[in-house]
């Protein structure tokens, strides 16, 4: 078994409200120096070790991720 | 008399609604199950609004691969009028029967309000009912009703007519020019974030515009 990580993030050109009232939270827990906050996901998945990349990113941007909006990145950590 | 299936996933809320909308339209409802792949022979198939599977992932997005889903794009495919309601709206484009995206509202608030709209196009199988032009008022209730698309799709819909329903005055959630609802190519399929099913009666709605939505398809149908 691998452990693959896959991350999603919004497009850069979409809008992402939930990173700005998060980092407008941020302003008032007393923190400066943060300009910017986009959130996206993070999902961990344990694939056989048979499952190869191509299979990896059909998960990622058929299932995971929305093409339309997002952009995800896979990742197989040792 | 026309049979117009509504579907029903888990989390769905607006099934009844939309079946009770399309009985006052002349209609006849049939109940359709999101695990089942029969559309029981159905003239037309409304996936209505609601919450389901959570909103896990994204909206919409699990319930597009739903196995009644497999049957609606195939008979989508072959001409069969659908229309998607707020989630349903959300889950025809996680289908890839609709293009765009609905994200978070740009004031991240939940809204909840009587909304007017401008209906653009009576060339739709939804909206023969209205001439292009009308303004009517139906609720809204969302907080992923953001219309986005890549600046091809928005010029494509835009050329082809294809903005179905533009919100009027105030743009509620920041939807790309101010999109409400937009159809495929044939004009067939429709998805629109507000609620046409919660404006059918006087007692519990705003208005009654909504019913020409129902009755668009379920007189076509007859007469087919």
């Amino acid at each position: 078994m691998a452990r693959v990580v896959v991350d999603v993030m919004p497009k850069p050109e979409i809008l992402d409200p939930q990173g700005q009232a998060v980092a407008g939270a941020l302003g008032r827990l007393g923190i400066a120096g943060v300009a910017d906050v986009r959130q996206g996901k993070h999902f961990e998945l344990e694939v056989d070790d048979a499952v190869d990349d191509e299979t990896l990113h059909r998960i990622a941007g058929q299932l995971l991720a929305n093409p339309v909006i997002e952009d995800w990145t896979v990742t197989r950590t040792p | 008399m026309s049979r117009i299936g509504v579907i029903t996933f888990p989390g769905s809320l607006d099934d009844v609604d939309a079946a009770r909308a399309v009985r006052l339209a002349g209609g006849e409802p049939v109940e359709l199950w999101h695990a089942e792949h029969d559309l029981r022979g159905v003239d037309a198939v409304v996936v209505p609004g609601g919450f389901s599977y959570g909103d896990y992932l994204r909206a919409g997005a699990i319930a597009s691969l739903a196995p009644i889903m497999s049957e609606v794009l195939a008979a989508a495919g072959a001409g069969m009028p659908v229309l998607g309601i707020c989630n349903g709206f959300q889950i025809l484009c996680e289908a890839g029967l609709l293009p765009g995206a609905l994200v978070r509202n740009a004031g991240l608030h939940f809204l909840c309000r009587d909304q007017r709209l401008l209906v653009e196009s009576s060339a739709t199988a939804w909206t023969t009912g209205y001439p292009a032009g009308t303004e009517i008022v139906v609720p809204i209730k969302h907080a992923e009703g953001r219309f986005v698309a890549d600046a091809d799709t928005l010029a494509r819909l835009e050329g082809e007519g294809r903005v179905v329903f533009r919100y009027a005055g105030d743009n509620p959630n920041g939807s790309l020019s101010a999109i409400a609802g937009i159809s495929s190519a044939d004009g067939r399929v429709v998805g629109l974030m507000p609620h046409p099913e919660h404006a059918i009666e006087p007692l519990t709605g705003p208005t009654t515009d909504g019913l020409a939505m129902f009755r668009s398809v379920v007189e076509a149908a007859a007469a087919a």
